[in-house]
């Protein structure tokens, strides 16, 4: 069938549509999007052998040929994304069940999450410049309604600043969009590479990488732009923390690794330098904000800015073995935040409050979720059998090779930071002397547990599970580096 | 004090069916002409907004007994729908069919799939417009 690679976007947006019909049967719509979630992680792992066995996969929309029409593209990087984002659904949409409420459920919560889904998997599987707009468009839409759905009164505060935010960082996105248009004459991805390269090194394509760098960075949240981030973050209830953490900034990564990688790889002294200025001080900031707070959901918010302040210095080296690294820990860090989210929702679910200091003592009661959350944190910092090691190891690897020192020795003592912030969060909630303990008598959180655990069993796996994953890497790797593969799949020279 | 807008009712009465046939031939002709399903659905909103201003929320309802949020979501499904049947013929993804065809009343006819596909555009339009007039309408 030479559909396959629209089947994850298509079967969220079908579900999302049918589940508009049943905004008030709260049961029929859970049995759908969990359905719906089932069956798109079956669609991306099909396309994902499909692309292991048969190369990179294209469909040319409404059967025009490649640079005319719009093209969707899986190369062994989307579909791995693709499949990432859609497993993290999945157990999203289970944890929501007990956790989001009664009044958001019965509020088209579920739709807007397939819709949200729709923008993720779109945006990693576009071949089209435009179309990676409208798909990012999707999304963050999704994500205004899902930052305010509820309607308290520090969600009505943030999600202004986070649609201004994004309505702004959209603009610049057209307006650098129409900027490459004038100069290439093309949107789609793989023939503006092609004529990129018969334009060579002029400065107007260095503007331009810089133009893209700031909208994606704002969507991202790289250095000097990150400023919303915590402040929206923290405002909407768990799942939906979740999903944010786990997808939003990621697509923006992915993003600056697309255009970087496809696009603009001509003035790297140049671009690239910055990008790797840009990592390090987005690696600091993160590092100061997860280590000066005493709340769950802002420690777990910074190490979303630390973590892609690394991701960004694997794009920046630009070589084989650093954007190796790059692929590893981008999925790692997708599914362990997903993870953390949940279980830090749990724990402020059982103590009713995200303050460090007023909780304590959990492991009493709770000692699956506390060792749970211990080892989600281990990975998280990269501890060797688990999976944040590998990616890491790459990294740094490859920043030491190619003299980067600063930044690697960087990467090494922000994961220092990682782990002290996490193991003192583990410290302080879990163990101590319960400050209140007739306030949490213990509660039923097995329904909420399970999801979480489901997907710290994953990144257990994938960190043992290294040897295995590592084909499916490298296949990306090698469409990343040698851009012509990529080029060459889509305009079937 | 009830100010009586007998004129304004009456020639809105007369006025809203002008729209509409407007706002179907904008919609029909979209494919040779300028128009479409997007100018095409706003106008028939504007045609309904008009009774809105002429008479009452709750008249309205009466007239136009449905809920527009389930015209956004089967104007999705139109459209979803004539996108994905490319995949029933394995043509790729929004593929469309057309031909001519001779119709009893109007002579040869090109039919389009494209025209369902802008059939959900106007569906979805006319259901987001009305959904947000009539919430911000109704919220006190």
């Amino acid at each position: 069938m030479i559909n396959l690679p629209i089947l994850p976007i298509l079967i969220p947006l079908v579900s999302a549509v049918l589940l508009l019909f049943l905004s008030k049967r709260v049961y029929a719509q859970r049995v759908v999007s969990v359905a719906a979630s089932f069956a798109t992680v079956i669609a991306a792992a099909v396309v994902l052998m499909k692309v292991k066995t048969d190369g990179i996969q294209t469909v040319d929309m409404g059967s025009w040929p490649a640079p005319f029409g719009i093209t969707l593209v899986s190369d062994m990087l989307s579909i791995l994304l693709v499949l990432t984002s859609s497993v993290i659904t999945l157990c999203v949409v289970i944890y929501s069940f007990r956790s989001i409420g009664s009044g958001r459920e019965a509020f088209y919560y579920y739709p807007i999450v397939q819709f949200l889904l729709v923008g993720v998997n779109g945006s990693f599987t576009t071949g089209d410049i435009f179309n990676l707009f409208v798909f990012f468009e999707i999304m963050l839409m999704s994500s205004y309604v899902l930052i305010v759905i509820g309607g308290t009164k520090a969600q009505l505060q943030e999600s202004i600043k986070y649609i201004l935010i994004n309505v702004i960082s959209s603009a610049i996105f057209v307006i650098a969009v129409g900027f490459l248009y004038s100069v290439t004459g093309s949107l789609n991805m793989a023939h503006i590479s092609a004529r990129l390269t018969d334009i060579g090194g002029e400065p107007i394509v260095t503007v331009l990488a810089l133009l893209f760098l700031i909208v994606f960075g704002l969507k991202g949240g790289i250095f000097p732009l990150y400023f919303w981030l915590p402040g929206s973050y923290a405002a909407p209830p768990a799942p939906v923390l979740a999903l944010f953490g786990a997808l939003l900034t990621k697509v923006g990564v992915y993003a600056i690794l697309r255009t970087y990688t496809l696009f603009f790889y001509h003035d790297q002294p140049f671009t690239h330098d910055i990008l790797s200025l840009l990592a390090l001080l987005t690696m600091i900031a993160g590092s100061v904000g997860a280590l000066a707070y005493k709340d769950v959901k802002q420690i777990l918010i910074y190490n979303i800015v630390i973590a892609v302040g690394v991701l960004l210095f694997g794009i920046a080296i630009m070589t084989e073995e650093s954007i190796a690294g790059t692929l590893f820990y981008f999925i790692h860090d997708m599914i362990i935040k997903a993870a953390l989210f949940m279980l830090g929702g749990i724990m402020v679910w059982i103590t009713g409050t995200s303050k460090m200091d007023k909780m304590g003592g959990l492991i009493r009661q709770y000692p699956a979720l506390g060792w749970t959350f211990l080892t989600a944190s281990f990975a998280l910092a990269g501890i060797p059998p688990l999976s944040g090691f590998i990616g890491k190891l790459l990294i740094v690897r490859a920043g030491f090779e190619s003299g980067e020192y600063v930044g690697a020795i960087v990467v090494l003592l922000s994961s220092l930071a990682v782990l002290y912030s996490v193991v003192t969060l583990f410290m302080e909630v879990f163990w101590k002397k319960p400050k209140l303990p007739q306030l949490h008598a213990k509660k039923q959180t097995s329904s909420l547990f399970l999801p979480a655990a489901a997907l710290v069993v994953l990144s257990v796996l994938y960190g043992v599970g290294t040897e295995a994953v590592y084909p499916y890497v490298m296949q990306a790797v090698e469409a990343l580096i040698h851009p012509e593969i990529y080029i060459d799949a889509v305009l079937k020279e | 004090m009830k100010t009586n807008d007998v004129i304004f009712q009456t020639v809105a009465k007369v006025v809203f069916f002008m729209i509409i046939f407007f706002a179907v031939h904008l919609f029909f002709a979209g494919h040779y002409y300028p128009g479409g399903g997007f100018v095409g659905g706003l106008l028939t909103s504007g045609a309904i907004v008009l009774l809105l201003l002429a008479f009452d929320i709750k008249t309205v309802r009466h007239g136009f007994p449905l809920d527009f949020k389930w015209l956004i979501g089967l104007g999705l499904l139109f459209s979803v729908g004539t996108a994905a049947g490319s995949l029933l013929f394995n043509v790729p993804f929004f593929t469309h069919a057309y031909n001519y065809f001779q119709l009893p009343l109007f002579g040869k006819t090109s039919l389009h799939t494209a025209m369902l596909f802008d059939l959900g555009v106007y569906l979805v339009v006319i259901g987001v417009t009305m959904t947000i007039i009539q919430t911000i309408g109704e919220s006190e």
